[in-house]
């Protein structure tokens, strides 16, 4: 399985350049190229400032939902994000990883701040007040619940990370399952065409 | 009581401590290390009975409240809920790990750091009601640990 996508991973990077036609890549991804999914947000920063789409133009960005007091698939998310970032090597930098909490309630400014730092100090957590958690959740047809567990609840979430283009155009929807490697060979994919 | 059957007898009860023990074995046991304000994380681990018993409860002292989840993927959508207990069949292995059963540990006293050695009590009940106390020692990994190697 990694042998594969080291192979894969290879294979991409050897693609001829074929002008300006566009060479038919395959993504281990769902194309969602010209899907209108969040066309646009206004959320804060876990460093205070307030971002919007276009803060990020120029850049190619990895943004998944979720919840710092999940202990299983948020986690697992970050964590392939930082292992995709090994893995894209020198164009790594290219590549902003942005957390959307579905939880504002318990997902303050600060414990974003410290929960981003535990993965990639240049990961950036967002939040919103709960009005507009709602609005970008629907605008990337997110979907999240809160759902009572003991004395305290849990969330319900969708688990996709969503691939934006450095023209700030969505492309890709990665699903839980896909390795590192599969995403990476995406992205490597995405930089080159 | 002369020497033998003080040997024989030391023999027969570490015997019989064994046997105890080995109605469940933990091996790898873990818990995902949190950041200072964070309030939940989980623990995972591979549980193995001798006989059928049912997983009936957790605990851990660093934990207010501790629970047995199940986590499903249905749709892309990511789903936690708790479950009354786990079934243990006779001799097969019951992993919880990430994509699938957890302890959920909940209301935490403190951060659990990497390194830290968290102490969990699984407590299964026998088809006779019986219940047995199994004492684990579960050690932190970091948050950013990536899959499963």
């Amino acid at each position: 399985m990694e042998r594969r996508s080291l192979l894969k991973l290879l294979a991409l990077s050897s693609l001829p350049l074929a002008g300006c036609s566009r060479a038919p890549v395959s993504f281990n991804g769902i194309d969602i190229t010209g899907a209108d999914y969040g066309a646009d947000f206004h959320l804060r920063g876990h460093d205070g400032r307030d971002y919007s789409l276009a803060s990020f133009k120029g850049k190619y960005l990895l943004i998944f939902f979720g919840f710092t007091q999940c202990p299983d698939i948020c986690p697992t998310a970050l964590s392939r994000a930082v292992l995709i970032r090994k893995l894209l090597a020198e164009k790594a930098g290219q590549l902003q990883v942005i957390f959307i909490t579905i939880d504002p309630e318990r997902d303050t400014q600060d414990l974003l701040a410290q929960y981003m730092a535990a993965f990639d100090p240049g990961f950036l957590g967002l939040r919103g007040d709960m009005q507009q958690t709602r609005e970008v959740a629907r605008a990337f047809r997110v979907f999240y619940d809160k759902v009572p567990s003991g004395s305290s609840y849990t969330m319900d979430h969708t688990s996709i990370s969503y691939v934006f283009d450095a023209s700030g155009k969505i492309r890709l929807a990665l699903k839980h399952e896909l390795t590192a490697e599969q995403c990476a060979a995406d992205l490597s994919a995405l930089m080159k065409s | 009581m002369n020497t033998m059957t003080k040997i024989m007898m030391a023999l027969t009860l570490s015997g019989f401590a064994l046997l105890a023990q080995a109605q469940v074995t933990v091996s790898e046991p873990w818990v995902r290390a949190t950041v200072a304000q964070q309030k939940a994380t989980g623990a995972f681990m591979q549980i193995k009975s001798a006989k059928d018993v049912r997983l009936v409860e957790v605990r851990s002292p660093v934990a207010g409240v501790a629970e047995i989840h199940k986590m499903e993927m249905i749709n892309n959508v990511m789903k936690m809920r708790q479950v009354d207990g786990l079934d243990l069949s006779a001799d097969k292995l019951l992993e919880l790990k990430p994509g699938s059963f957890h302890i959920m540990l909940m209301d935490l006293k403190a951060q659990v750091k990497e390194g830290d050695v968290v102490p969990v009590t699984l407590v299964v009940e026998g088809k006779d009601k019986k219940r047995e106390t199994i004492e684990i020692k579960a050690t932190a990994r970091p948050l950013n640990q990536a899959m499963q190697h």
